[in-house]
């Protein structure tokens, strides 16, 4: 149940706007957390007195602590853009609190100076203090949020980067991964794969792992079903660029690739290919050789 | 439609399956596969599947009888066009089609019965 903030309150404030305003900005530059490297002062004035304006007008509107309701809905428009542009600028999440935070002191002289009682001063405090408050965390969930469309941008890119299928020759692709194979990889790369195999009708697909760190049981078995699965389609799978040490390692761990074609790099897969297609890579003359 | 058309082209039969598998047409196309593959003493099978969406293990296990049941009846068997979602969730159901060419499609599919039937 939101409380009812007695209706003197928005009074005061909407008669003194302009008043509040000043002393806001003027305790922002004079605070000493004032970062004139990021932000410009008419910026910064700017965006003070949008929020001031928007505050009052709000609160006339619906004076109570409820800032869910809709009648708030352009002052979180409102932060949202400022914490964004904060963000960007390179303030940290506390600063931006801060920066609605540092309202309150203003604030709070007004509102002794305007009432009369102490009772009174101690309610109106309360009940301002609460939706700063709420709207100074908003600011940080803004900026949460953010990071968060952030990470899930680069982790899309990253899945796309990863996985390219290249054409190596007609009929042969390439396939080269890096990192570490995990199922969710696995099943992107497999699609990627598949699809390239179907569009571009090869016979031959070379998957290199020279870039993949570990391969352990688990990778392996992604591997093997990658395979199995292009075997079905009628396409043959060559997996190359298998390290010494990551040999070993697969036999101390008795992982088994099956009875998939294995080359050591590239080139030997490539050849390989070549020779399944009954192709042969000749020198075109004596003279170029050693060159 | 309860049969699937089977055509003989040479020394070699080929089933184009156009619409949706179900259970008895699957066992249909089993019995008149056999019956024909001895009929005609084709060498070989050519099964199509690029027009299907969705291939069940049962349907999965009635393509690997048909290879088994031809390779008795001296045919080779080569399955084309299998689409890459339907390759993805054989794999995932655990279905390893043994004993079952696969092609990618007719053209490399005839090639490639072609070359077994020399062999």
């Amino acid at each position: 149940m939101p409380e009812t903030i007695d209706k003197v309150l928005h009074l005061i404030l909407e008669k003194h706007q302009e008043q509040l305003l000043e002393k806001w900005v003027a305790s922002q530059l004079h605070s000493g957390e004032f970062r004139s490297d990021l932000v410009r002062e008419d910026e910064l004035r700017e965006q003070c007195a949008s929020f001031v304006a928007l505050f009052v007008k709000c609160f006339s509107q619906k004076p109570d602590t409820d800032v869910t309701d809709d009648v708030w809905a352009p002052m979180a428009a409102l932060l949202t853009d400022i914490a964004k542009r904060r963000t960007n600028q390179g303030f940290t999440p506390s600063e931006t609190a801060t920066f609605v935070f540092s309202l309150k002191r203003p604030l709070f002289h007004l509102i002794k100076e305007q009432s009369q009682t102490d009772a009174q001063v101690t309610e109106r405090l309360w009940e301002i203090s609460l939706v700063l408050d709420k709207l100074g965390l908003f600011t940080t969930e803004v900026y949460l949020a953010t990071r968060e469309d952030v990470i899930a941008r680069q982790r899309e890119e990253m899945f796309e980067l990863s996985c390219p299928v290249v054409q190596l020759w007609e009929g042969v692709l390439g396939l080269p991964i890096i990192g570490t194979l995990d199922s969710k990889r696995t099943q992107v790369v497999m699609e990627s794969l598949l699809e390239s195999l179907s569009s571009t009708q090869s016979d031959i697909a070379i998957i290199d792992i020279t870039g993949v760190p570990v391969v352990d049981t688990l990778t392996a078995q992604h591997l093997i079903r990658t395979v199995s699965a292009a075997q079905l389609m009628g396409a043959r799978c060559i997996i190359s660029g298998i390290r010494p040490q990551i040999a070993q390692t697969m036999v101390h761990l008795g992982v088994s690739l099956g009875d998939v074609v294995t080359k050591s790099t590239m080139a030997a897969a490539i050849k390989y290919a070549f020779e399944f297609q009954g192709l042969e890579v000749n020198a075109k003359d004596n003279k170029y050789i050693g060159r | 439609m309860d049969r699937i058309p089977i055509l003989h082209v040479g020394a070699l039969l080929l089933v184009t399956i156009q619409v949706d598998m179900h259970d008895q047409l699957a066992t249909n196309l089993q019995e008149d596969l056999t019956l024909r593959v001895s009929e005609t003493h084709a060498k070989g099978v050519l099964i199509d599947i690029s027009a299907l969406d969705i291939v069940d293990s049962y349907i999965a296990r009635v393509v690997g009888n048909i290879a088994q049941m031809s390779r008795i009846l001296d045919a080779h068997t080569v399955l084309v066009g299998m689409r890459p979602p339907v390759a993805m969730t054989l794999v995932e159901m655990g279905v390893s089609l043994d004993g079952v060419s696969t092609a990618l499609n007719v053209d490399k599919g005839i090639l490639l019965l072609n070359k077994k039937i020399d062999d």
